[in-house]
């Protein structure tokens, strides 16, 4: 069992600021994410996008700004659980609470903030009749052992970056790659597909564009699809292969914290804005994108605040009975819990003749 | 005039008729999320980048639209429930020209 002083879900631009604010207070955190790396929406939707409404930062592409939180936070060591979504929540006699993932793994706190943003990340399924039925019997929505595909027969359907990048990798892996897209174009980085071209001149990748898949085929397990051709609707194209990968990017869900037991207004979940961003589940805090309150206003300033308000209310929550006036990094400096130690120079008190 | 009318058909097979302001650099979109015609959280989720689909909607009326970027057409070409009329709300900015513009939201997806 994972065990912290704050567990926080998301590890979007909100969740990691917190660790700066929590570790200034000498409290721990891990944090949970659906995705396999850090960042949230700015990571996985846009991290070449600029973002101009950081204070102090006129213009920092998403992407930047993750790697800077990394940088800050990392003298105070937070712990991840990447590629897991929180599943259940439940809380012990002493007060604290366990949460547990998908894959099972326990994370035990007196404290948890979620800071899950939209929800987390669920993959968008193609409209195919028999789809679910052959969901881990062939279908799969993700890449999460690329070893899996060694020598075996892989359709990946999908116009869009992780399509072109699967596409290139499992070229190597697998006994065969078949690429299907609804267009000819590509949405992805100018070297992916000029990548996916030459694996394709080189009959590594067999691409067939325009087309969709239309049908699954297979007695238990997926043996086969049939792909259509938009300009030749009338011959289907049957593929036999192992495993199909659709990759049509992700959708944000709420997912299991509607069930918690949160008050939920608008697909968000409902906090005390007066005072501490906390739910009305004591110690459960909501911050970021994924709490509302009146006038809220999904920024990332604004979950930044929030975090930090989060903190202070989570220490006293800690240490009742301890007394504490917030000190500016100026003058206290940061230490972390890895023995580092940022300052202010001191001045120079010398006299001018 | 600052306001034109916009009818808008919502998930449901509602209609509402909506007054959008040209002056406030808004798009359709936004105008959807502004009068809540769609659940936070189902439309506007990358935020008006083209770059998740949750504002696809068909356009049901004749209005002479501004041609797709290649960025719209990239992400329709990826979205589900797609028609020779889907367009990407986020890329439709409210101009006068669009007065009596009627559109249908896709569905969820």
């Amino acid at each position: 069992m994972i065990k912290t002083d704050i567990l926080i879900i998301g590890a979007g631009p909100t969740g990691l600021f917190a660790v700066f604010e929590a570790g200034l207070l000498q409290l721990k955190c891990h944090l949970i994410d659906a995705l396999p790396q850090a960042g949230g929406q700015l990571a996985e939707l846009y991290p070449k996008k600029p973002i101009y409404d950081i204070p102090g930062f006129p213009e920092v592409m998403a992407g930047a700004l993750v790697d800077n939180l990394m940088e800050q936070i990392k003298p105070f060591q937070p712990g991840f659980t990447l590629g897991q979504r929180a599943e259940n929540i439940e809380k012990l006699e002493d007060g604290t609470f366990v949460v547990t993932t998908n894959e099972g793994v326990q994370h035990c706190a007196p404290i948890v903030a979620i800071a899950g943003g939209l929800g987390s990340f669920e993959p968008r399924k193609p409209q195919l009749d028999t789809l679910e039925q052959y969901e881990n019997k062939g279908v799969s929505y993700m890449v999460k052992d690329p070893e899996m595909y060694r020598d075996k027969r892989v359709l990946i359907a999908g116009g869009g970056d992780s399509a072109l990048d699967w596409s290139i990798f499992l070229a190597d892996i697998a006994r065969e790659v078949t690429l299907v897209h609804r267009r000819n174009e590509f949405r992805g980085a100018l070297d992916s597909v000029e990548k996916v071209q030459e694996l394709k001149n080189l009959g590594k990748i067999r691409l067939i564009t325009p087309a969709e898949v239309v049908q699954l085929q297979g007695k238990d397990t997926l043996e086969g699809v049939l792909v259509r051709r938009n300009s030749d609707p009338q011959e289907d194209i049957r593929v036999e292969l192992d495993a199909f990968i659709p990759l049509f990017g992700l959708s944000p869900k709420l997912g299991p914290i509607a069930n918690w037991g949160l008050e939920i207004e608008k697909n968000a979940i409902k906090v005390d804005n007066t005072l501490d961003y906390q739910t009305n589940i004591p110690g459960i805090y909501a911050i970021g994108d994924v709490n509302t309150y009146p006038g809220k206003l999904k920024l990332i300033l604004c979950g930044f605040h929030e975090a930090t308000l989060m903190c202070q209310s989570a220490y006293q929550r800690i240490h009742p009975n301890k007394r504490y006036v917030m000190k500016y990094t100026t003058v206290g400096g940061v230490t972390g819990f890895d023995g580092s130690k940022k300052e202010a120079p001191k001045a120079v008190v010398k006299a001018i003749d | 005039m600052t306001d034109i009318q916009i009818r808008i058909t919502d998930r449901e097979g509602e209609d509402h008729t909506v007054e959008a302001p040209t002056d406030m650099n808004m798009n359709l979109m936004e105008v959807v999320r502004a009068y809540e015609l769609a659940p936070e959280g189902t439309i506007g989720v990358c935020g008006g980048m083209a770059m998740c689909a949750s504002c696809q909607c068909y356009v049901l009326s004749d209005h002479e639209l501004p041609e797709k970027s290649d960025e719209e057409e990239a992400m329709l070409s990826e979205a589900f429930y797609v028609k020779e009329s889907s367009r990407l709300g986020c890329q439709i900015a409210m101009r006068p020209e669009l007065d009596g513009l009627h559109v249908e939201l896709a569905p969820e997806s």
